[in-house]
């Protein structure tokens, strides 16, 4: 009991305790740097793999540790979690590997690192808490631990776009806080149970619940980009490659998008929330978000402001998701909180491999690049193909199950949007695969770097690559056990099981 | 009954006493004697507290000093949690200010500073108003000298400005002490809390002793003195006012509030929030506009103090925890976060926020300090500062006056404005590169070491919170 009570400790320890070391570690020290960095990455990593196996198999790991009277610090593993920890342990492996040959030779490693490590520990905590004030917890972290890395350049451009960030997280903090307080004076219990823990309460406290439902879901939705409140998204754009990776794919649009997951299904309950009257207007916020997002992804010359209103729009599948309100589609945008992550930090990985090999940043200047760098398009290909919704790939399962979901749960004005949003996808980024594979190059390229015979550093190459095959291979093989479909099947049947 | 039975609350008193006695006959022998003095304070809070742990809260006569005043030491839990974060502040600002004064400046640093913790020991262990206005005039006169000790006009008039307002705030105050032992023959507050009733007496006693407690505690809009005092001193002595000699006021307020006044005030407890929320406000944004880093550290201590009046209206042993946590974790911060100025000031020559130059990359652990102080300030957790506001906010929330709730939320972003403003410019380039001098280590781990425990205050909270009941400081009002 008390060995494996510890392991979501051990996890949150793994990225912390490097991340701690690595402040204080000189410029100069790269090899330790990278091998405590990698130690971290691949010990977390097998924590977790322990962790699912037990969680499968009904173990219950379960830490506290006491925060106010009245209230724990929890930590605790349950399917939801290890969904989103998995995702978020072997995308910090993948990443880190691409940080270290991205920021090759660049001033203030030990600085980016260790922040780097808080982001993940952050994100870890965000997904095994176990209850809100834990969720609150860790999230407001997440918010002070990427705040470094977006100003990290140290430009004004930065410096501003820091400003923005932090404008919109905190003031998303404060309501999430609000409401979780608000929530406690109300339960005097903030843990997250199967089902929710609120249908018990009073009618005359539904009004007080409508309106604590709208603070939360405000909280999170910053940090989901849900429009209105996804301004601080492409402006954070300024911040290194893999940084935005991390932001977009893994770290702070999950823990938003995540965050609006359990307030659904541990908080309120499915049923509840639907019965109350607060599933469909958060459904319809998340399709009106998808087509926001894609129509001004249409316009932006620049790629990762391009890639920036393509997250908007596609985190908030996993939203639209759990706001139907029927088995099928939480499946479907469960599965797409580790498919959106597979697919998007690839093709930021990619944009990175641009802007680091050949100084490419813009649309328009990729003309003919497919020649130049191959293996990079070719995972940017798979990415976007992805994202289109091509079938076998990931982004097909994703929504597949979401339409299913929304005919089962008869709302079939959803599959108009899926529809009209993967119509916009293909607009989107078929052009940038034309131009990339088709058309000639303009003659040289802005900012040529040049590896030798290879395309481009070993360390930039192979994470894309890894999870560009990943994004191929999860979608062929959907039906294999602890894929993310089944996995998200597991945690549905909690949920919407008799 | 433990075997020793050491007394540990005069030794508190006498001992920094002594110690500032000695630094003014010695004054080489400042830093070791400061800095054992310290260390021995320290351990004396530690001993008092096991004696207030084990038997709850302590009175001690001390025979033979001045009858007349008939000094009466007590000590419950609130007064050991005064004390202790007066001791390890102090401790903080000792190591500090090894390493900031030169010769010059530090005979004189030494014994002032020596006496005010003296004076600050005395005023959490009295239990006589009288007693109490002694110790703050004491309070206020050496606190007045250790802001002049800066030199130059800005800190001297600095100085004579917050001297006149301490003058008159204890004189005030002084007027109620009258008038209550007038009335009611007894100057101890266990035997005044049995004998005042509400009368025309009481209520006129009442509000000048309030007024006078405001003003120095500097609560809107009689804070005017605050700034300029706390920007223009010394470091390590704006750490120490904005740390602690302001709260020793706000302590007296609150004790005389919860032991000795008539609770029948709801209207006054009103008032006092929303001074309290006008504070918050105004400071905040008076902060915002600041180009100068300690001046608007300074006005977000007028913000922070605004936080502890919301408790008054609150009035629920939550409110007052989350006030008095407020207190706590703003104490440490705001060390920190002046501990840090000043280095920053020592480093570059000046503290200009726009042009603050890459103090990350160059100063990291002070910025480090700053940042983590930050958190704190703006109550985002784990801090002590969000222990804090999570309580209000609970006990707003729970007594239906969600309005303080707002003003907490809105203080909270201010606050966030102003430190990422800081610490946004800290990563960029100033447009003149300036010359740098370097930090003595001894400077940039105080300020760390007191930003880390506002953070740690932000995890280990039940502790600290159950420390402050010991006996009954809140009364059974107010069930929450």
């Amino acid at each position: 009991m008390s060995g494996s009570a510890a392991l979501p400790l051990l996890v949150l320890a793994s990225s912390l305790l490097p991340g701690l070391v690595i402040f204080f570690l000189p410029e100069a020290r790269v090899a330790t740097r990278t091998m405590l960095n990698l130690a971290g990455a691949v010990l977390k990593l097998a924590l977790v793999g322990v962790m699912i196996w037990g969680v499968f198999h009904g173990a219950h790991y379960e830490i506290r540790l006491p925060l106010l009277p009245g209230l724990d610090l929890l930590l605790r593993a349950d399917p939801l979690s290890m969904l989103f920890v998995t995702l978020s342990s072997f995308l910090w492996l993948v990443t880190t590997v691409y940080a270290i040959g991205y920021l090759e030779g660049s001033p203030h490693r030990s600085r980016f690192f260790g922040f780097f490590s808080l982001c993940v520990t952050a994100t870890v905590g965000v997904a095994l808490a176990g209850n809100l004030i834990t969720f609150l917890v860790f999230y407001e972290l997440l918010t002070l631990a990427t705040y470094p890395l977006v100003v990290h350049r140290g430009t004004d451009e930065a410096r501003r776009a820091g400003r923005t960030y932090l404008i919109y997280t905190i003031a998303g903090g404060a309501l999430l806080l609000v409401g979780t307080v608000w929530l406690y004076t109300l339960t005097g219990s903030l843990a997250f149970t199967a089902r929710g823990f609120l249908s018990g309460l009073d009618e005359s406290r539904h009004g007080a619940l409508v309106l604590i439902f709208v603070l939360l879901i405000g909280g999170l939705g910053v940090k989901a980009a849900l429009v209105p409140l996804h301004g601080w998204l492409p402006q954070a754009m300024v911040a290194p490659a893999p940084v935005s990776a991390l932001l977009h794919a893994v770290a702070v649009v999950k823990a938003g998008a995540f965050g609006i997951v359990r307030v659904v299904h541990d908080v309120y309950g499915t049923q509840f929330s639907a019965s109350l009257g607060v599933a469909l207007p958060l459904a319809v916020a998340a399709a009106a978000t998808i087509v926001y997002g894609s129509v001004r992804a249409l316009f932006q010359d620049d790629l990762k402001r391009r890639l920036a209103f393509s997250t908007v729009s596609q985190v908030s599948y996993i939203v639209l998701g759990v706001a139907i309100i029927g088995p099928l589609a939480a499946i479907g945008g469960l599965a797409h909180l580790v498919h959106q992550g597979l697919m998007k930090i690839t093709l930021f990985f990619c944009a990175g491999n641009l802007a680091e090999t050949l100084g490419i940043h813009k649309i328009s200047e990729m003309n003919g690049v497919g020649r130049r760098m191959p293996w990079t398009m070719v995972a940017f290909t798979i990415g976007a193909f992805g994202m289109i919704g091509a079938p076998p790939l990931v982004g097909f399962i994703s929504k597949w199950y979401l339409g299913l979901g929304a005919l089962e749960a008869g709302q079939g004005w959803v599959v108009w949007v899926l529809a009209v949003s993967s119509a916009l996808n293909a607009a989107y980024f078929l052009p940038i695969l034309y131009a990339a594979w088709f058309k000639a190059p303009a003659g040289a390229w802005p900012a040529e770097r040049s590896f030798g015979r290879r395309e481009t550093a070993w360390a930039l190459l192979v994470p894309p690559l890894v999870t560009a095959f990943l994004v191929l291979a999860l979608g062929l093989l959907a039906l294999a056990p602890f894929s993310p479909l089944q996995w998200a099947a597991f945690i549905g049947n909690l949920e919407y099981a008799p | 009954m433990p075997p020793l039975d050491i007394p540990w609350g005069p030794l508190l008193i006498l001992l920094p006493l002594i110690a500032a006695m000695a630094c003014f006959l010695w004054p080489r022998r400042g830093v070791p004697l400061a800095l054992a003095t310290a260390l021995a304070v320290v351990a004396g809070v530690a001993g008092l507290g096991q004696q207030v742990l084990a038997q709850g809260g302590q009175r001690h006569a001390v025979g033979g000093w001045g009858a007349p005043l008939g000094i009466d030491l007590f000590a419950d839990g609130l007064s050991l949690l005064m004390l202790a974060v007066t001791a390890v502040a102090g401790l903080a600002v000792s190591v500090y200010s090894w390493g900031y004064f030169k010769a010059d400046q530090a005979r004189y640093f030494w014994p002032l500073w020596l006496f005010l913790w003296a004076a600050l020991n005395a005023l959490f262990l009295s239990a006589d108003i009288f007693n109490l206005y002694v110790t703050l005039e004491l309070l206020g006169l050496a606190a007045v000298a250790l802001v002049a000790l800066a030199g130059g006009a800005e800190a001297v008039s600095g100085a004579m400005r917050y001297l006149l307002v301490s003058l008159l705030g204890s004189l005030a105050y002084l007027l109620g002490v009258v008038l209550l032992y007038h009335a009611h023959g007894s100057l101890d507050m266990a035997i005044l809390a049995e004998r005042v009733t509400a009368s025309p007496v009481a209520g006129v006693a009442m509000g000048l002793m309030v007024a006078g407690l405001l003003l120095k505690t500097a609560l809107f809009p009689l804070h005017f003195w605050l700034p300029p005092a706390h920007a223009s001193a010394p470091a390590p002595v704006s750490a120490l006012l904005s740390a602690l000699v302001v709260k020793a006021s706000f302590y007296l307020l609150l004790r005389l509030w919860l032991d000795v006044f008539p609770p029948a005030s709801a209207a006054l407890a009103q008032l006092l929030g929303l001074l309290g929320a006008v504070a918050v406000l105004w400071g905040g944004l008076l902060a915002l506009r600041q180009t100068r880093l300690k001046m608007l550290i300074a006005y977000s201590t007028v913000a922070q103090l605004g936080y502890l009046f919301l408790a008054f209206p609150l009035a629920s042993v939550i409110g007052w925890r989350g006030a008095l946590y407020m207190l706590l974790s703003h104490a440490a911060a705001k060390t920190a976060m002046f501990m840090a100025a000043g280095n920053i000031l020592r480093f570059g020559g000046h503290d200009r926020i726009v042009d603050l130059d890459r103090v990350v990359q160059r100063l990291p652990l002070t910025i480090t300090a700053f940042g983590l102080a930050g958190v704190s300030i703006m109550g985002l957790p784990p801090s002590g500062g969000f222990v804090a506001k999570w309580l209000l906010l609970e006990a707003a929330i729970r007594s239906a006056q969600w309005w303080w709730g707002i003003i907490l939320v809105v203080g909270g972003l201010l606050s966030a404005i102003w430190v990422f403003r800081v610490i946004g410019y800290a990563f960029t380039r100033a447009g003149m590169p300036h010359e740098a001098r370097a930090v003595p280590p001894a400077m940039e781990w105080a300020a760390l070491a007191m930003a880390v425990l506002a953070i740690l205050l932000g995890l280990v909270a039940p502790w600290p919170l159950a420390l402050m009941e010991i006996g009954q400081p809140f009364g059974g009002e107010g069930g929450g």
